[in-house]
Parts: C-alpha cells; structure tokens; sequence
C-alpha cells in the first residue's frame, strides 16, 4: 500500500512539480487497485463457499461474515469492546514512546552503556509478552495496567531498536558543525540528533503500533474477561460459548479494520509531522 | 588575534600513531584573511578543529584574543566544505541560518530579523522559506556562509569551503568572501587544496608540508587590495606568487610518493 499522498500547498519550489508528479500515479491508482483487489478476494472466498470449495462448516459464507460484522458495529457491548481495546492500545503505546524514545538517545548517544546493558538488553527481548501473561496478571492483577504493562514489554524494542539506529545515523558532520556554535552536547542531541532521527523513531512507532493490537488481543484471550473488556476478550467467550464461527471471524474483521485505521492515523501524522522529509524524498527519487 | 604556538595532534597509539600535525606555529592578526594550503592529507582539516576547539591538540597550544582554546570558543564559527551535510533539512533556510542565534539572541522576532539580513547579506533574501535542498550546491554554500555570520563572529574558519561546487560559482563565492571580508570586521583563515584560490583570497599562504604537516613557508601576498578574477589572476605578482606556491606544494608530493 503506496499511498504517496504529497500535500503541497505551502511548500514552494520544487515540491509543485514533484506533487504533480506524484498525484496521477501514486494518489488515485493504488487506492483504486487496493479496493479491486480486495473486492476479487472477497468474490473468491464467496465463491469459493457457496460452490462447495471450502465447506461452510470449515468457513462461514463471506457475505455471513460480512453480514454479522455490520451487526457487531450496531452491538454496543462489542463497541465498548473495541473502545477498551483502542484505550489499551493508546495508554500502552503512550508510555511505549515515552520510555522508549528518551531510552533509545540515552543509549544511542552513551556508547557504553549501550555496551554495559547489552546482555540484559538481549536477554529480555527474546522473551514474548505472551508469555509473561500469567507472570504479570499474578503481580499486577487484572485490568488495563496489566495491559499496558504487556503492550509496553512487546513494543517498546522496536522504538527502542529504531531511535538507537537513527541515533547511529546523525551525520557527524551536522552534528559537529552545531558544536562549533558552541552547543552542549545535551542542545545538539536535543536540536540535531533527535529531529535527524525523527523519521527513524516515527517507523518505530508504527512497528510498535501493530504489536501494541496483537498484544492487547492475544492477553485479552488468553486471560477473557476477567482482564476487563477488549477485542480478544469478546472473541474468548464467544469461541468457549457457541464456538459460532461466523461472530468470531466477523469480531476479527473489526481488529483488522482497527489496527489498519490505527496504522492510518500513524502514518498520516508521521506525514505531517515529518513533511521535510517525505517531499524531500520525493524529490529525490 | 590568533596565536598557534608548536601544535601537535596524534591519533591512535603505539605502532598505529599517526601524526596528521605536527609543531605548527602560525599567527593571524586583527582582520587578516590567511590561506592555508596543502597537499591532502597534510592534516588542514586537523588543524583548523583544533583551532576551533572541536578537538584537544595533543601538544601545544591555541590562543585567541588572549584566551587559551580548551572548548569551542566564543566569536567563532565554522564553514566546512559539506554543505549539504552541515544544513539540517528539517529546518527552511531561515531556521538554519537563525539556529546559531538560539544560543545568543533572545526572542524568536529578533532571530528572524537577523537571519534575514544575513542571508541579504549573501544575496539570498528572499529564498528563507524555502529547505535547503531546494537549493543549489552554491546557494546552499552561501546559505551556510550566512549562517556563519549571522553571529557577528570576530574569527571565521573555512575548511575547504568551496570544494564541491563548479568553477564559475566557486570564482563567485571567492568574490563574495572578500566582500564580506572587507565589509565587517572579521579575521578568516580559509583551508583549500586549490593554489589559485589561496593566493587570489588571501593576505598570506600559509603552506604545509604533506602528513604530518608542518609549516613549510608563510609566504605574503602583495596584490592590490580590490582583486578581480580575470584582472588579478593576470597580474605578474599573482603568477609568480601561484608558482611558487605550486612549487612547493607539488615539490612535497614528489617526495611523499617516491
């Protein structure tokens, strides 16, 4: 999905031709080939059911699940579920960046403590959240402290991992250049190193973002209910319940549908926030 | 102004030391414009961090206006020969050349107002919104000439500053150093691999001697003051001063490779 919207407007110069050569190839066809491509798979998969392909036992009909998902969007206590789960995801992911980002210049500027930490640092991350579950739900306690504790466990390495490599990247000439204006080291991390890496950290943050969503769902089934409301702890209960198929795939639908609108979100304010680098690559090639 | 006395800086230790420069003594006076010329490799780039502080010399001593440089000092500011790597990218033209005055200048207005005249000041008004890499190579050159002196430094150091642009907008951005030279008070001392340009620009040439470098002359420049790139360069005095330049730059080379 190369959706290479360039805002121009108030960027002048170059940006207009690059705009306009960016608008009929990259805005309009992607989008009109996602779609189609999207619609063909769906008529497939129907198609695929109602012909005897697949038996409707083994996969509820598409248009069901479509059906029933347009159903769900009416249910408000599968609304407050995704609500729970949009909140968990942003308190999860607001302490992510907040830990993870000054974390990552701390070790990406220090050298040696990046060294000193390693071995911690590479024994923890291997560890999946999910299996630290049961871990945490005993020291914690349910609710959404223990998700967020989750969420930040699982996603804060590739914050972590990214604002490190983007630090690894700041061109020492830029960076010497602003010390010889007499900033401290502290005012060129702050004014050089942190606006250079700015791209890196924001692709960070949206690799965090679709293990924020997995985890929140994986430790809402895994747990159900008792961890309060969510996604996975919907889709928990109607799997021991009825195991009625065609509700769990239509609740899956809207997880997929919430970490593409959540993905979005990111990508659009990376966009915006980083348009300095986006036009320039355009620019560029 | 400046006084270099006996300057050495090694790097690394034991059998893998190098010397890039070594017991370099040189003095710049009140409003001078000193070419520093030398075969690469000669350690120019060393010297010139070691006089603004960036590095610690691991002998000898930097003394400006009376104060020994131990860190970056005061009334200083450096062109260096990248400029597409010293501009930052996310900042417009503007915000680059106002990012030296954060330190000095209060007041978001004031910065604006002289960021402005300093790029007016290299013909470049008008261009402050714009990024630099919307730029040419020589408009971002003098983007970064602007920024440098847009604090009022009283010492500007160059290190090869017009390395990587073509010869008609290196000729162009030579004229615009001496301008800005004879239009402040200010006291630049300019690194270049390029003979020409170290005897058209310069009062003095100062040549080193290839790695490690040392000062192998400290010739004067006796050109007339107003300097003109087809006039000048015509000038017996400039011939025989870029000949011997020449000479002993090269002379050294013969050395180094045999």
């Amino acid at each position: 999905m190369s959706h290479t919207t360039v805002t121009g407007g108030a960027a002048p110069g170059g940006t207009t031709r690059a705009a306009t050569r960016a608008r009929r190839p990259a805005r309009a066809l992607p989008w009109a080939r996602g779609a189609a491509g999207v619609v063909v798979f769906l008529l497939l998969a129907e198609a695929a059911g109602r012909l005897g392909v697949i038996s409707r036992s083994a996969l509820p009909l598409t248009s069901a699940v479509l059906a029933r998902a347009v159903l769900l969007a009416g249910n408000g206590r599968f609304l407050a579920d995704l609500g729970a789960t949009v909140e968990a995801w942003a308190a999860g992911m607001a302490i992510t960046v907040a830990a993870g980002v000054p974390l990552g210049l701390l070790l990406g500027a220090l050298p040696g403590v990046r060294v000193a930490t390693r071995a911690i640092v590479e024994f923890l991350r291997p560890i999946p959240s999910v299996a630290l579950i049961l871990l945490v739900s005993l020291l914690l306690g349910p609710g959404l402290r223990m998700s967020a504790t989750l969420i930040v466990y699982g996603a804060i390495w590739p914050v972590l991992y990214n604002t490190i490599a983007g630090i690894d990247d700041v061109d020492p000439v830029a960076k010497e250049t602003h010390r010889a204006f007499g900033f401290s080291r502290l005012d060129t991390i702050r004014m050089v190193s942190l606006p250079s890496a700015a791209p890196f950290i924001a692709t960070g943050i949206r690799l965090a973002s679709a293990v924020a969503i997995i985890l929140d769902i994986a430790t809402g089934y895994v747990t159900g209910p008792i961890n309060g409301p969510g996604i996975g702890a919907y889709i928990a209960q109607q799997s021991s319940g009825t195991s009625d198929l065609t509700v769990i795939l239509a609740a899956t639908f809207w997880a997929g549908i919430l970490g593409l609108a959540l993905d979005l979100l990111l990508t659009g304010a990376q966009r915006r926030l980083l348009r300095w680098h986006h036009t320039r690559l355009g620019e560029t090639g | 102004m400046l006084e270099v006395t006996n300057l050495t800086r090694a790097f690394g230790h034991g059998a893998a030391a190098h010397t890039a420069i070594e017991a370099v003594s040189l003095s710049v006076a009140h409003g001078e414009l000193v070419s520093i010329v030398g075969p690469s490799g000669c350690g120019k780039s060393t010297l010139l961090r070691c006089i603004a502080g960036l590095i610690a010399p691991t002998g000898g001593r930097v003394v400006l206006r009376g104060v020994p440089v131990h860190d970056v000092p005061d009334g200083l500011a450096v062109v260096l020969q990248d400029y597409g790597r010293s501009l930052y990218p996310w900042l417009t033209v503007r915000d680059n050349v106002a990012l030296p005055l954060r330190r000095t200048l209060r007041g978001r207005a004031a910065r604006r107002t002289a960021a402005d005249a300093s790029l007016a000041a290299v013909a470049l008004a008008g261009v402050g919104d714009k990024y630099p890499w919307q730029l040419s190579g020589g408009m971002q050159q003098r983007v970064a000439i602007a920024r440098a002196l847009a604090c009022d430094p009283a010492l500007l150091l160059m290190d090869e500053p017009f390395g990587s642009v073509d010869a008609q907008t290196r000729e162009d951005l030579e004229d615009l150093v001496l301008r800005v030279r004879r239009e402040r008070d200010i006291t630049i001392l300019l690194v270049t691999h390029d003979i020409d340009e170290s005897v058209y620009v310069g009062d003095r040439v100062i040549v080193l001697t290839p790695g490690p470098g040392r000062v192998r002359a400290d010739l004067p420049v006796r050109l007339p003051e107003s300097r003109d790139q087809i006039i000048t360069k015509e000038l017996p005095d400039f011939v025989r001063l870029r000949t011997e330049v020449s000479r002993l730059v090269r002379s050294r080379d013969t050395r180094a490779v045999s």
